[in-house]
């Protein structure tokens, strides 16, 4: 892995566009607020690729089209909740929703199902918020101010009625757009940092970071933005449909080379 | 909503609702501040349903200034919850499907990890519902608790729940729900427009508003909490924080009980108390004097210049026994000489310059002394020289003052104390020595008195001032 790191390190230093709208991001080292051990503050990733925009109601219907079981008169209620695509006027009707507005109201199965019809996967918490951390000059901004308070300044606002479409925004230094200001995006594991509170996941309950327990072991106390995703990520349930939430597609870095 | 606006008459019929806290539920009446909901007047505990929304939403913070608040019901602070202690509460956390955050809440009257907050962990759309028993009673604050926290809180998430003891609280005849919050905005006090919430601010504490029911205005003009004379208010006080403890005082009333940090144990008589982030006060008094009582932070620069004001509005029968309202308003200029004063009067100033060409009329030195005597001796002699009967002896007309010019010299200088019967009235008090008036200053004044209020004499002059002045031994330190 490590080896492969390198090479891509020195293959695709600058925002190399892939068939379908990917781009590479990585190799780099993410830096979770929540160590997930004792002493392991950073995460060596490899490079990916990540889709540029979020995937849209446009490309979603195109994949109900082609596997009807994901409908929303034909899921699984287990897949998703009763709210699934439901700012949709129908079926295979998008309605109001325009075609380049992100797709919402869709659950972690159905996200998963999507970029697995592409051949691709969602990307993991990890690639995810090293994508993200980057602005439009730094691959790692968090730590600056104007980035922290626009990325606040959007947590902070409720949802508009409708969403805009995506690719309004700027591309980051990887060349991947609307990480910040448009919705929230599903991740593979999405779970991950703050322990659930169901217990029938079998994890550790004291591991709880609500209120100021939140605080303890958190490696940068004030990087709201990421306490704010993390938060977030941790509230979902697979089935969830959620009217802020989206998602987009990743893929391994080993089909960089194609 | 607000129909209730507070005025919560506690019913004396007790309404037995459901007998061992078994049986059918009982919904709670939820009040948004100032109402607080009204007595639970139960006596047994019940299973009682609790079902609030969190609503993000932007409204007014200041004039001008709007906020994006997150909060338990719709306004800030949040949604009043009244049980009785023993209560089972069937809580139901709904977290609209508008909002863009997961909440929680953390409700410091519950007994368990997290008070709930894991419990209620609840994404956009989504409801929670967890069961508490109340085990004590107190008035306690609730608050989002969901990371980080600080934001959470720094936007509103928080409110009160009142756990009645058994047998309910004393009767009163008001009752208000009032809440301290601090707020963080990128823009300054009364910046005009949408403020986003400012992060390095909150860290360091350094609130931008401190207000008493989440904005600037909450509690004045038509919103000021009335009350009547003679009725006995009570005020559900919580501070929710994020950062500033409230040293909550009501200008102009006396606390007559204090239930402490919220609790079962009450302190008398108190003036100001201080409320915790995070915690609270019940605070009961009784209203006697009709005005308008203004409730502050007494960290009183947040009164003045970051929105932590209220008031209650009194009204009703004054009494004078108690407060007189204003008695006097007059000019005072403390025992100054005029010459210590920036701007002399210009009579002062016109003497001066005459005596110093040797040409002082008797009128240029009434008129200066009346300028002096306005400020100095008025307070006591009162304007008209009448004195105050009993207290103060009279310059008008009075055969002590007129007997003996060089006296009067004298007691200027050096003070006057001990009995002198002035007019046949015998007066015991003590006049202050006025040496810091130079010879000229004096030498005005008495001229004053002794040609005003029905008195007819013969002018002072500095020089004579000069000389009492020199041959009278005066103890080391009287002078001012």
């Amino acid at each position: 892995m490590r080896v492969a790191a390198f090479l891509l390190l020195t293959a695709g230093l600058s925002a190399a566009a892939e068939d379908g709208g990917l781009v590479q991001v990585g190799p780099g080292v993410y830096r979770p607020i929540y160590p997930a051990a004792p002493g392991e503050t950073e995460v060596a990733l490899p490079a990916f690729f990540l889709d540029v925009l979020p995937v849209t109601n446009g490309d979603y219907l195109k994949f109900v089209t082609a596997q009807p079981e994901w409908r929303s008169d034909r899921i699984k209620r287990i897949f998703a909740e009763p709210g699934y695509l439901r700012h949709w006027s129908g079926p295979l009707k998008p309605g109001q929703a325009g075609l380049d507005e992100p797709v919402r109201f869709v659950s972690w199965f159905a996200a998963r199902a999507y970029c697995s019809s592409r051949g691709a996967r969602l990307p993991t918490e990890a690639e995810w918020e090293l994508a993200a951390a980057a602005d439009e000059t730094q691959r790692d901004a968090r730590r600056t101010d104007a980035f922290r308070q626009r990325l606040l300044a959007w947590y902070a606002q409720p949802n508009p009625q409708t969403l805009p479409a995506v690719g309004a925004g700027k591309p980051n230094v990887w060349g991947v757009e609307d990480l910040h200001g448009l919705l929230w995006e599903w991740v593979l594991d999405y779970g991950n940092t703050m322990i659930s509170s169901d217990s029938r996941d079998g994890k550790d309950p004291s591991g709880q970071r609500f209120c100021g327990a939140g605080a303890a072991n958190a490696s940068e106390k004030d990087d709201y933005p990421s306490f704010m995703r993390i938060a977030f990520r941790s509230s979902l349930e697979g089935s969830y449909t959620i009217g802020n939430l989206g998602f987009r597609c990743a893929r391994d870095g080993k089909g960089a080379g194609r | 909503m607000t129909k209730r606006f507070g005025v919560v008459l506690v019913a004396g019929v007790l309404w037995v609702g459901v007998a061992s806290g078994q049986g059918k539920p009982i919904s709670a009446v939820l009040t948004d501040a100032p109402a607080v909901p009204p007595p639970t007047g139960r006596t047994a505990p019940a299973k009682v349903v609790v079902e609030l929304v969190v609503k993000e939403v932007t409204m007014p913070i200041s004039e001008g200034v709007t906020y994006t608040f997150w909060t338990f019901g719709g306004k800030v602070p949040g949604k009043f919850i009244r049980i009785r202690q023993g209560d089972t509460v069937e809580f139901h956390l709904s977290n609209d499907p508008g909002n863009k955050m997961p909440h929680n809440i953390d409700l410091h009257a519950v007994t368990g990890p997290g008070g709930g907050a894991a419990s209620s962990f609840t994404a956009p759309g989504q409801t929670s519902q967890f069961t508490f028993k109340a085990l004590n009673p107190g008035l306690f604050v609730y608050h989002c608790a969901t990371a980080p926290v600080g934001m959470h809180v720094a936007n509103g998430m928080y409110g009160m729940i009142l756990v009645e003891p058994p047998g309910g609280l004393s009767k009163v005849d008001r009752e208000y729900y009032v809440m301290q919050g601090d707020f963080y905005t990128v823009g300054r006090y009364h910046e005009k427009g949408l403020q986003p919430f400012d992060m390095q601010k909150a860290i360091d504490e350094n609130a931008t508003y401190v207000l008493f029911n989440g904005s600037e205005g909450a509690l004045l003009g038509a919103n000021a909490l009335p009350a009547k004379v003679g009725e006995k208010v009570r005020l559900f006080v919580g501070n929710g924080g994020p950062n500033l403890v409230s040293s909550f005082h009501v200008i102009g009333e006396i606390f007559d009980r204090v239930y402490t940090e919220g609790g079962s144990n009450f302190q008398s008589n108190v003036q100001t108390t201080l409320i915790p982030a995070g915690g609270s006060a019940i605070v009961e008094y009784k209203v006697e004097i009709p005005g308008t009582y203004p409730l502050v932070d007494h960290s009183i620069f947040r009164a003045f210049n970051k929105g932590a004001l209220g008031l209650m509005n009194v009204t009703g029968k004054e009494d004078k026994a108690v407060y007189s309202g204003k008695q006097l308003d007059e000019v005072y200029l403390g025992d100054k000489a005029p010459g210590q004063e920036p701007n002399p009067p210009s009579a002062v100033t016109n003497a001066t310059k005459e005596a110093a060409a040797g040409t002082l009329t008797l009128e240029t030195q009434i008129a200066a002394g009346k300028a002096l005597f306005t400020g100095t001796c008025s307070v006591c002699h009162q304007l008209e020289g009448q004195g105050l009967p009993m207290v103060f002896p009279p310059l008008a007309k009075s055969d002590f003052l007129m007997a003996d010019k060089t006296r009067s010299i004298g007691i200027v200088i050096n003070g006057l104390q001990g009995e002198v019967v002035v007019n046949g009235a015998k007066y015991n008090s003590v006049m202050p020595p006025m040496s810091n008036l130079p010879d000229d200053g004096i030498a005005n004044i008495l001229t004053y008195v002794r040609n005003s209020f029905g008195n007819k004499g013969e002018a002072v002059t500095a020089a004579e001032v000069a000389k009492v002045r020199a041959t009278t031994k005066r103890p080391a330190g009287a002078a001012h």
